[in-house]
């Protein structure tokens, strides 16, 4: 392709954004043309979606530049995008990787949020035909009168792109657009970029995934802390290159796992859940007759496209979400329906997906944080009151133990990076379930242990797992990368729609088959899964 | 059953309701936009005693009319300052407002009368009633809704007209979006913190004018204390009204009813000691609210707009 | 030319700012209620001078030994801490109670009762036996009507802040029925009010007519504060506070600990109002409910819901009280001018608190660029 007599449809030049604490942008170019696929690739952190967020208008640059050149036209100019409404106007929409979308309202409703026609009255039906038109052009099939609440996260992404293309976007940006996607709707959404491409529209996806790069992309970007590393054509690179560039450093691309124990005859399962049904936050069954085992010794990795029941899962055995039917045993102790404090004294601990909403108090010190599950006993508690003295020396403990970089114990915990808020949690977590359960045999639920956390914060994770693995705990991870839980996991166990669709053997799983169960495709008997 | 009473019951139960539903459909808009404003008490009160003083002096109801919005508008603008652009707790800011109104509107009512003396016990204009021609000729119902002020047709205009505006209309589906999820709102091209001080102020000034209709033509003149938990009353009406405009006419309707039935037995002469019959316009917003929270709670429901009482704020890494 | 705030978030409270912050909302409140005071014809500093004599008197009176001011300030400043020693406790875990005024009618009331009818029904009672059953019977009302919405709160989610409230005005309303009523006493001449109560159910005064409330108050303050910053249940209802997902998480039950501060909360409310009556009045009648319970509300606000802060700031609020009662007294001028502060007060510190949170630029926006050709 020869792009060299046309000036690219986007030019950012320089462009520099601080952040307190941070600069996440330092003097990148950035350039995309008409007609192709542009990757956008980095790890979490590197700058992507700020860099991103700065030509969709949301948020504005510290220093630099950005010059487009619309369609038909030859001579680019300066432009300064203010707001995502100054972008749209330039024809540049995004897809954020949370969706820019209003639960409440309709498609069609979605779609003409913040247009200036309809002027006044809404008069949906002129709207909803526009928008059928648009879906079978590009073959993104939607109904719009549905309410986006009623759509699966697919089906959103669509209303997402057909909102952008509505506005007569030009220049379409995706924040890993596959992340909540089955790997054959990631498929799909390809075919879609491509159509979208060879119709004259520049696409941008931001991703940290290489498969996607080498598959989709016509040229692709690398980020790192926040400079352009480089812009390469996809056709002349490859995936170890590109991995390189990206971490700055060669990487293995599978973690060292000893043998695990398989369960034996004799013990028992340390945790079992047994045929759960359980509701979500609207009512709605989110778990449809789980049942799932984890041995002393095991690591079983959930997979699933987020949404399908994997976050009330581990709500149900940590004690947090009622079950309306079922059972669930911690170390053979019927537990169903008990208080979570029930689960924590059985020695279930809990690594939860969102650590300063759920797993930590930002507000409050490191330490009265570290303390969160140790506070009952011995030596922190003495009687009713709290000794302030062990609290301190508890918390200097595991403050050396994990390796956790904070000033003093006694600084506020949300001032700590991603890493080490993940090992605060860690720690705590992991010596409350040996405090609490008298043996080994405890206990481990983790949840995206490590999203958005750097190379090293994640091997740091994934190395005390093992260990926990190591030492006995009965590990449940649930993850959407399916790459960590290849590595991790000793079986996997597939979501789809609140059902455990089949349980696989790690080892022998590939990605197509788990793909295919995430899209509720296969429905693997009992028994095939018993023999697994 | 009596004809007459019952009449006389609706009609009492319709001019009581006004000044709530007023300032209900005020705090609806208020909240759809992600704000919660406690301040009504406090707008109400500042609302009635300005638009006496203001009457008073000039003669007019509509100069009364006119200061109470203005003062509404201006009280519910401090709020807006401080929970949109300075980003203030929402609760504190408007249990302040409450307490700042209640002591200015009582500071007020000492000061404002003839030559620096008390409002209290001042005769002022008034609105008087209208009867509608033909309406009100109505058999039973036109003698109840069409022989009223001129404030209560206001408001059977704007209820539909908030409705229609809310659900039918583009500034509408932009209110419901900003509410419910900013962020989408504002990626889209909403201006967000403008709506939601455009519909703080409109809020604020709705409550005014629903503190007006207390002063000026439901109980005429100023006396301490006027409102009496009116506000909060409103703010227990939007939840039961689940932030919609329509429904909120049935809880205005049964709040008045409430003060209509209070007010026909204290006539008639009953038993019941005052202080119990002054007591049931709380004790009925406690039980409404618990029933109407268990209800909705029960149908797996929340009515709230996601983003109530949560300050928006765009350029934050996450 | 437009100007925009900008603001950056602080990675660390100032802790200078945080000190300046208050200092500053004062004195804009006072120069905010001297363009009040001037637009109705008063003189801004000879109120507030009035205002100041009023609640700590003069340095004349001082040295001739008269302490009158001061002492009506510390009897205000008594029911005032613990009220906002009650609300900040609910506060704290983010229970918006604010029904302390409710609470301590309930409190004044139950006390009120025992003072006036448990001498005619027990008579063999001891008279020393009779402040602490009433104090008992105070905090016992003023916690059960505190339960009730955290009953509500915790099992059924019904807003507490609503709930509270309207339980203040049948509180209110109950005690007039009362003194209005059945309790009037025969021989008031008609005056609404009960009889006086004996003079052993009476708490002993300290110096003019600060009485042994202002001991509990101080002794309610020590309690507050052992309690958040030593004990077990003190570190729930501050983790509950910070956050309430990760209480659950850590094991906590919300719903009872919700119930059980409000149970103290309701309760210290209650003992206010026990102390009131008990201290002040001597009998149930017009007067218990003159809106402590809500300026406790500022109070604890503008202590940060710390035990010592509220303390402090109790008896300046009081002392604005006893400086309003004052004006209106000597000068006419209506004594809500003090609620007026405080709202102004509260206000100023709640835009002033962002200044500890961020750090705020003001930048002068440029002209928007022209879009260049080629």
């Amino acid at each position: 392709m020869d792009r060299s007599d046309r000036p690219p449809a986007v030019e950012m030049r320089g462009i520099v954004k601080r952040f307190p604490g941070v600069l996440a942008n330092d003097h990148i170019h950035f350039a995309v043309h008409a007609g192709e696929i542009h990757a956008l690739l980095g790890e979490n952190g590197a700058g992507k979606s700020t860099l991103m967020n700065i030509l969709s208008g949301l948020y504005r640059p510290d220093a630099g530049e950005i010059w487009i050149c619309p369609r038909g036209q030859t001579q680019p100019r300066r432009v300064d995008i203010r707001s995502p409404r100054d972008a749209i106007n330039l024809g540049i929409g995004m897809v954020h990787q949370h969706f820019m979308l209003v639960p409440t309202l309709t498609v069609a409703e979605n779609v003409i949020l913040g247009l200036k026609d309809p002027r006044f009255l809404l008069r949906m039906r002129h709207v909803e035909e526009k928008i059928k038109q648009l879906s079978r052009q590009y073959h993104l099939q939607v109904d719009p009168s549905a309410y986006i609440w009623q759509l699966s996260v697919g089906e959103q992404q669509r209303v997402e792109i057909i909102k952008l293309l509505y506005r007569g976007a030009e220049v379409l940006i995706l924040d890993e657009p596959t992340a909540v996607l089955t790997p054959q709707e990631a498929e799909e959404l390809g075919r879609t970029l491509r159509r979208m491409a060879e119709e004259g529209k520049a696409i941008i996806f931001i991703t940290h995934k290489l498969d996607e790069v080498i598959v989709f992309s016509d040229r692709v970007t690398v980020l790192r802390a926040g400079r352009n590393i480089a812009t390469l054509d996809t056709a002349r690179t490859d995936k170890a290159e590109l991995a390189r560039l990206m971490v700055g450093r060669e990487v293995l691309f599978r973690v060292e796992k000893p043998a695990g124990v398989v369960c034996t005859n004799g013990e028992p399962p340390v945790l079992e859940v047994i045929q759960v049904e359980a509701l979500n936050d609207r009512g709605l069954p989110a778990l449809q007759g789980v049942s799932l085992e984890v041995c002393s010794g095991e690591i079983v990795g959930i997979a699933g496209v987020a949404g399908n029941g994997q976050r009330e899962l581990a709500e149900v055995v940590t004690g947090l979400r009622p079950v309306t039917r079922g059972r669930v045993l911690v170390r053979g102790q019927d537990l169903t329906n008990q208080p979570p404090l029930r689960f924590i004294e059985a020695g279930v601990s809990h690594i939860p997906g969102d650590r300063l909403g759920m797993g930590l108090a930002g507000n409050l010190p490191v330490s009265d944080n570290l303390v969160m599950k140790a506070y009952r006993r011995e030596p922190i508690a003495n009687g009713p009151f709290l000794s302030r003295r062990a609290v301190l020396s508890f918390a200097q403990k595991l403050i050396q133990a994990f390796q956790i970089v904070t000033p003093t114990a006694s600084v506020p915990v949300r001032t700590l990076s991603g890493g080490n808020l993940q090992k605060t949690i860690l720690a705590r977590e992991i010596t409350a379930s040996r405090d609490f359960a008298s043996d080994h045999r405890r206990v481990l639920v983790a949840i995206h242990p490590t999203r958005g956390l750097d190379v090293g914060a994640t091997e740091a994770v994934h190395r005390t797992l093992l260990e926990q693995r190591a030492q006995g705990a009965a590990i449940l991870l649930i993850s959407e990368d399916l790459e960590e839980l290849l590595a991790l996991a000793d079986r996997i166990a597939v979501m789809y729609e609140g059902c455990i669709m089949g349980v696989v053997d790690a080892t022998s799983a590939n990605i197509e088959q788990l793909g295919l169960m995430m899209a509720g495709e296969t429905h693997m008997t009992k028994e095939t899964a018993d023999r697994l | 059953m009596d004809v007459v009473l019952l009449i006389s019951i609706l009609t009492i139960t319709i001019r009581a309701g006004t000044s709530l539903l007023y300032a209900t459909i005020g705090e609806i808009l208020t909240e759809r936009s992600g704000i919660l404003n406690l301040g009504v008490e406090g707008m109400m009160i500042m609302g009635a005693v300005s638009a006496f003083a203001a009457a008073f002096h000039t003669g007019s109801v509509w100069a009364g009319v006119a200061t109470a919005i203005v003062v509404g508008g201006s009280l519910a603008l401090i709020h807006a300052f401080l929970t949109i652009t300075l980003r203030a707790d929402q609760t504190v800011s408007g249990l302040a407002l409450t307490i700042f109104g209640s002591g200015l509107a009582s500071f007020l009512g000492q000061r404002l009368g003839p030559g620096g003396q008390p409002l209290v016990g001042q005769v002022g204009p008034r609105f008087e009633k209208i009867a509608l021609p033909l309406l009100s000729d109505i058999p039973f119902l036109g003698d109840a809704l069409f022989r009223q002020d001129v404030l209560v047709y206001g408001m059977y205009l704007l209820v539909p007209l908030a409705w229609f505006i809310l659900y039918k209309t583009r500034p509408g589906l932009h209110l419901r979006a900003v509410g419910e999820s900013p962020h989408t709102a504002d990626a889209m091209g909403v201006n967000v913190p403008g709506l939601r001080y455009f519909y703080t102020v409109l809020g604020g000034m709705l409550v005014g004018l629903g503190g007006a209709h207390l002063s000026l033509a439901y109980t005429p003149g100023w006396t301490e204390n006027l409102t009496s938990g009116r506000g909060w009353i409103a703010i227990a009406l939007v939840i039961f009204a689940t932030w919609d405009p329509a429904r909120a006419v049935v809880g205005a309707l049964l709040f008045g009813g409430v003060n209509a039935i209070q007010f026909r037995l204290q006539a008639a002469g009953t038993t019941i000691p005052a202080a119990f019959l002054n007591m049931l316009p709380y004790a009925f917003t406690v039980i409404v609210l618990v029933l109407i929270t268990w209800w909705e709670a029960f149908r797996k429901r929340v009515g709230a707009p996601a983003a109530l009482g949560v300050p928006y704020m765009r350029e934050e890494v996450t | 030319m437009p100007f925009s705030l900008k603001l950056e978030k602080r990675l660390e409270e100032s802790k200078i700012i945080a000190f300046l912050v208050p200092l500053g909302s004062l004195l804009l409140a006072l120069v905010f209620g001297a363009i009040l005071l001037q637009s109705v014809g008063a003189d801004p500093l000879r109120t507030y001078s009035a205002m100041i004599e009023g609640a700590f008197g003069t340095p004349v009176q001082w040295t001739q030994g008269d302490f009158y001011a001061l002492t009506e300030t510390l009897v205000k400043a008594t029911p005032l801490m613990i009220c906002g020693l009650a609300v900040s406790i609910a506060f704290r875990m983010l229970f918006w109670n604010i029904g302390a005024e409710g609470q301590l009618v309930m409190g004044g009331f139950a006390a009120g009762a025992v003072a006036l009818w448990l001498p005619g029904m027990a008579p063999w009672l001891p008279h020393w036996a009779f402040l602490p059953l009433m104090a008992l019977a105070g905090i016992v009302a003023g916690a059960a009507w505190g339960i009730l919405p955290g009953l509500l709160k915790a099992y059924v989610k019904v807003n507490e802040i609503i709930t509270t409230l309207m339980l203040n005005y049948i509180a209110i309303l109950w005690l007039q029925y009362l003194y209005y009523g059945p309790w009037k006493d025969p021989k008031g001449f008609g005056f609404p009010g009960t009889a006086q109560f004996e003079p052993f159910t009476w708490l002993p005064r300290l110096i003019g007519r600060v009485h042994w409330g202002l001991v509990f108050a101080l002794l309610a303050a020590i309690f507050i504060w052992l309690i958040l910053s030593r004990t077990r249940w003190g570190y729930e209802i501050r983790l509950i506070g910070e956050n309430p997902v990760a209480a659950r998480y850590a094991g906590i039950n919300i719903g009872r600990n919700i119930v059980l501060v409000m149970f103290l909360s309701g309760g210290l409310a209650g003992l206010a109002g026990m102390a009131e009556v008990a201290g002040i009045s001597h009998r149930l009648q017009h007067g218990l409910a003159v809106g402590y319970g809500f300026t406790a509300i500022i109070v604890a606000w503008l202590a940060k819901l710390n035990p010592w802060g509220v303390v402090v700031v109790a008896f300046l609020l009081a002392a604005l009280l006893v400086g309003g009662d004052q004006i209106q007294i000597t000068m006419g001028l209506p004594a809500a001018m003090a609620s007026v502060l405080q709202g102004a007060i509260l206000f100023f510190m709640l835009g002033g608190n962002i200044l500890t949170r961020y750090r705020v630029r003001i930048v002068r926006s440029l002209p928007a660029e022209c879009t260049q050709e080629g």
